[in-house]
């Protein structure tokens, strides 16, 4: 009889307990709840009559923006260290960036001037766009082939027909300022990190969190250290673009095989030796890889850049935004793309140099190997000396100049007097079923429980300590009474990211699915990630005005990439055999897809989602532009009042969320992976 | 006769642990921890207790099997790694007291290395890799250039100076490893298994090359295999490695005739006895009765006299290194060791 008991009980309550501790009870359960709560949060404030609930009550707020503004003042009028002012290094930073900066400047776009502005004479012209357009084709023919050549011939007489020469000639004074001193920082604070212990240990953390931090976070601080204009836009775009560089040197320099790294000390090399004749270059078709993504990075920047007083296209996007310009926008938009593609290009085929290239360009004599950097400077000579006397050969002239603006604003036009109806149903549909709704529920949930939800789901997902750290971030956020705000950029965020992974992953399985689609799709995705994210900004908000649609829309299309890229790689990662097993038990398609493909890809789709989230927080600041009203908006504002105290709060308020999203989905993929046995 | 000789290099007790703290963990046994110890102590003996001498001129080669320790032991030797305990003596001084500096002064005029996958710089072309080692040193690029278009020529590579790595074979690749190996003169040369990773017949034209080479050169040479048939072509002694202990250390002959253990014997038990086997061990004592179809050398091995001595009627006389009739042998003596009938093992 108690024998029976036994075996009856013990399952019984095994049942019970893993039904307990099962997955849906507890996201399902906490969705209703917070769904209730967020939806009746009015009439519980108002039955206990506590406004608290609602609103984070400013009295006990500490007052970090106030704080941080005044710590800022101080840092930049009186901080010293060791007897040397804070102010004095930010001066000499300056300086070493300004320099070289004025010098290209100088070169591409004033020229060499004596005296400061109205009196300024012109001693030497800028370079040609003659000399200029022949230096890129010399260039792509030196790196690749005739094909690259034309290519980049191409691109910057685009450049100089369509009337964007000054603006483009600003744009790559910055980029070739940003990017030797980002990826050559990066690659020194790389080989630093490879070589001593501690200074490794001590930049992970730093690299992690830079890779989660939303560029806008650090906007403020920086445009009140080195006040407007090119050096702090400059800055910016180096702090940017630097952590992607360090890394991929510490992973180059590690991949060195040991061979190489023995040989070195074997035939005698001293330290540095080793490094710089053994280590570096050896990793040295990795690094370019790194160089190319400085450069693409640098080119992200330039239209947030310009909100710190970057000049160029960024600058001419980013008025024409403001002013709801269609044509401009559009024309300079397009000027990053093509700019943005040459350099792409290049850089990419430089990294892909094969030796049988090197080989060839070292035959013959002096003047056969230097054949392209003779004539180049022959060019650059002829047509500074003609160019004084034939303004044509110096600048392209303006009468040759086609206007595309008036044509994109006809384009709109059209499409908007035609379209309008079905864009706005398609606009009011999304709208009423699906941003509304969501933001409801998002800006609805009050604080206390938003906080004690938040760290249930760190304990859930990652145990005591992850709870602990999304509870002090969430905390800090409540602190700083920017609650409400934070739920504003969850929901734009949230939407879109939603929106984006059910367009992403379907399109990533599609690719994954044969060869033909994954070129297509892959093709796609590429150019998506070519353009600079704002570029997605300028149709939208022409044919859907300002608002969050128009943003999520922006968003989306920028943050599409990675969700596409990891589903299809995770496809692509199962193992064969598998999905044989799977053929072999007499799978249907949807159950092979169902049962055995989407479960083990659901790791890989987490950190898709990710990197998904990371690419919609960091397009926030540019969004703000068409009038959200989230912390991205806060920032913009901050960065209009040159508030530092303002700035920085907000701008952490978005770094926190993104690391509290990034380390719960790390965890959540941690986890899954372990279950599935592949830690 | 090599005893006579001088060791260039030497090494005494040598240990290389892998593990939690191993300079500790060896101390603790009292500098020789069992096999079983290591094992307990989830420890890595890579290089347990080796004791080996390396005579000047000689080539000496490390064979076992993969994973037995060959490579770690010439590192330790070479001092690419650090040896967990031992004393390590080149050229009659304790190279393990000397200094990072005193090591690279070391490294570049008197060692040499040649690599199982070449480590050629990708980044360079042939004379630019042969001259690397003296461009470490600083040497003036003219002089050094010169010096590598002697070892590039003599290695075979005359006239693809300007090639990178990447357009050459792997057996080319190999061979500009061991032009920039010998650029410097090293008087020790190191060869972690450098013919492994090329297909068999390139191997066997790299194996005739580097006996040209050494013919030449007479070099003291460390020798890493793990193919016994490469080993008895090439050695003048073997050192054959089980789980990071020296087995047995022989001349590739004795190897065969008196191994140490049945690993030994298993090594050498499916390598055709005369391939090893020299006159010196099956010969008869005594000059032939009568007249002799000819005189043949205690060092010659079977397989190169099989075919006339079978082809005569009459036996051969055998003269040892100075030229005295120290035995004999006929037909039956190399039939017995191409049969393996009689031979022990
Ligand atoms: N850095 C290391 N850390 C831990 N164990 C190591 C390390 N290097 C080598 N070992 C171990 O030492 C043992 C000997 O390795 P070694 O590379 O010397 O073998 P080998 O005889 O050269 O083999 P192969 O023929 O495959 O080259 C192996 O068991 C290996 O796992
Ligand atoms: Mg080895």
């Amino acid at each position: 009889m108690s024998v029976l008991d036994q075996d009856l009980k013990t399952p019984i309550r095994l049942r019970s307990l893993t039904w307990l501790r099962a997955p849906w009870l507890f996201w399902g359960g906490l969705l209703i709840l917070t769904w209730a709560v967020s939806h009746y949060a009015f009439d519980i404030y108002r039955a206990l009559d506590a406004r608290w609930i609602i609103r984070f009550p400013a009295t006990w707020q500490p007052d970090f923006e106030s704080r941080i503004t005044a710590f800022m003042d101080w840092l930049l009028h009186d901080a010293q260290l060791f007897g040397i002012l804070f102010r004095d290094v930010t001066r000499a930073i300056s300086a070493v960036i300004e320099a070289p900066y004025d010098l290209v400047v100088d070169v591409l776009v004033t020229g060499l001037q004596q005296g400061i502005g109205q009196q300024a004479v012109q001693i030497l012209p800028p370079l040609s766009w003659v000399a200029v357009i022949f230096t890129v084709t010399a260039v792509g023919h030196y790196t690749k082939s005739w094909s690259m050549a034309v290519l980049m011939g191409l691109c910057f007489t685009y450049l100089a027909v369509f009337g964007q020469w000054e603006s483009a000639m600003l744009t790559l004074a910055s980029v070739l300022i940003a990017v030797p001193i980002a990826a050559g920082g990066g690659l020194l604070l790389g080989v630093l990190a490879f070589r001593v212990r501690w200074v490794d240990r001590a930049m992970r953390p730093i690299l992690d969190l830079m890779q989660t931090v939303p560029v806008f976070a650090y906007l403020v601080p920086i445009l009140f250290m080195f006040g407007f204009g090119p050096v702090s836009a400059l800055v910016a775009t180096i702090i940017y673009a630097m952590p992607p560089m360090i890394r991929v040197t510490i992973v180059a320099l590690r991949g060195v095989p040991e061979e190489l790294a023995e040989l070195g000390r074997m035939v005698g090399c001293t330290r540095r030796q080793q490094m710089w004749k053994v280590l570096v270059p050896s990793a040295k078709p990795m690094l370019m890889v790194g160089v190319n993504q400085v450069i693409m990075l640098t080119l992200n920047m330039v239209i947030i850049a310009s909100m710190i007083g970057a000049g160029g296209l960024g600058y001419d996007v980013l008025t024409a935004l403001r002013r709801l310009d269609i044509g401009g926008g559009v024309e300079a938009g397009l000027a990053i793309v093509v700019l943005a593609i040459a350099l792409d290009r290049l850089s990419q085929a430089y990294a892909g140099r094969t030796v049988t290239q090197k080989a060839a360009q070292s035959q013959g004599g002096f003047a056969m190997r230097h054949r392209w950097s003779l004539s180049i400077i022959a060019v650059i000579l002829v047509t500074g000396l003609i160019g004084a006397a034939a303004s044509w050969l110096q600048t392209y002239p303006d009468a040759l100049v086609i206007n595309t603006g008036q044509i994109w604003e006809n384009a709109i036009g059209y499409i908007n007097v035609n379209y309008f109806d079905t864009l706005d149903a398609a606009k009011t549909f999304l709208l009423t079923w699906f941003l509304l709704p969501v933001r409801q529920f998002f800006v609805g949930i009050p604080w206390p429980w938003g906080l004690m939800a938040m760290t249930l789901i760190g304990l859930r997902v990652g145990g005591w300590k992850l709870s602990l750290l999304v509870f002090v971030l969430t905390g800090l956020i409540v602190l700083s009474g920017l609650w409400d705000k934070a739920m504003m950029t969850v929901y734009l965020c949230g939407a879109s990211v939603v929106i984006a992974s059910a367009i992403g992953i379907p399109l990533g399985l599609l690719a994954a699915s044969n060869p033909v689609s994954n070129r297509i799709v892959g093709a796609f995705i590429d150019t998506l990630q070519t353009l600079p994210s704002f570029v997605y900004l300028i149709p939208v908000v022409m044919l859907f005005r300002v608002g969050d649609f128009s943003a999520m829309i922006a968003i989306v299309a920028y943050a599409l990439a990675p969700a596409v890229r990891y589903a299809a790689h995770g496809i692509r990662s199962i193992d064969p055999q598998i999905i044989e097993a799977g053929i072999v038990s007499g799978c249907t398609r949807g159950q092979l897809m169902r049962r055995i493909k989407l479960p083990m890809i659901l790791p890989e789709l987490l950190l898709g989602l990710n990197q998904t989230i990371m690419l919609a927080l960091s397009m926030l600041v540019i969004t703000a532009l068409v009038g959200t009203r989230d912390l991205g908006q806060e920032v913009y504002i901050a960065l209009t009042r040159a508030n530092t105290g303002q700035g920085i709060v907000a701008g952490l308020s978005v770094a926190f969320i993104a690391i509290i999203a990034d380390r719960l989905l790390e965890a959540a993929a941690k986890r899954m992976r372990k279950q599935m046995g592949m830690a | 006769m090599t005893q006579t000789r001088p060791a260039l290099l030497e090494c005494n007790d040598l240990w290389k642990v892998y593990g939690h703290n191993p300079e500790g963990f060896v101390k603790a046994y009292a500098g020789s921890p069992s096999a079983e110890d290591l094992q307990a102590h989830h420890m890595v003996g890579a290089v347990r207790k080796a004791n080996v001498k390396i005579y000047e001129g000689e080539i000496f080669v490390i064979m076992g099997l993969s994973g037995s320790g060959k490579s770690t032991l010439v590192r330790c030797l070479s001092r690419l790694i650090q040896p967990t305990a031992g004393e390590l003596i080149f050229d009659g001084q304790d190279i393990l007291s000397k200094s990072d500096k005193q090591l690279i002064e070391i490294r570049r005029k008197r060692m040499g290395m040649v690599f199982q996958h070449f480590a050629l710089l990708p980044h360079l072309t042939v004379l630019q890799n042969a001259a690397f080692p003296l461009e470490v040193q600083g040497m003036p690029r003219a002089k050094r250039e010169e010096r590598a278009r002697e070892v590039i020529e003599l290695v075979g590579l005359k006239g693809r100076e300007n090639y990178y790595p990447a357009q050459l074979s792997g057996g080319q690749q190999q061979r500009v490893g061991i032009a920039r190996s010998l650029a410097v003169e090293p008087d020790l040369w190191f060869l972690d298994e450098p013919f492994s990773a090329l297909d068999p017949l390139i191997r066997r034209e790299m194996q005739d090359e580097f006996l040209r080479l050494q013919g030449m050169l007479k070099k003291t040479i460390v020798f890493i295999t793990h193919d016994f048939d490469e080993a008895i072509r090439l050695a003048d002694r073997i050192a054959v490695m089980r789980d990071g202990e020296i087995v047995q250390v022989a001349r590739p002959e004795e190897l065969v005739l008196n191994p140490a253990d049945d690993y030994v014997s298993e090594f050498t038990r499916y390598i055709p006895r005369a391939k090893v086997l020299t006159l010196r061990s099956i010969m008869r004592p005594g000059a032939v009765d009568g007249t002799a179809a000819g005189t043949l050398s205690v060092t010659d091995r079977v397989e190169s006299i099989a075919d006339e001595v079978e082809r005569s009627d009459t036996d051969f006389n055998i003269a040892d290194e100075d030229g005295r009739t120290v035995g004999h042998i006929g037909r039956r003596e190399i039939i017995d060791v191409l049969i393996g009938r009689g031979v022990n093992a």
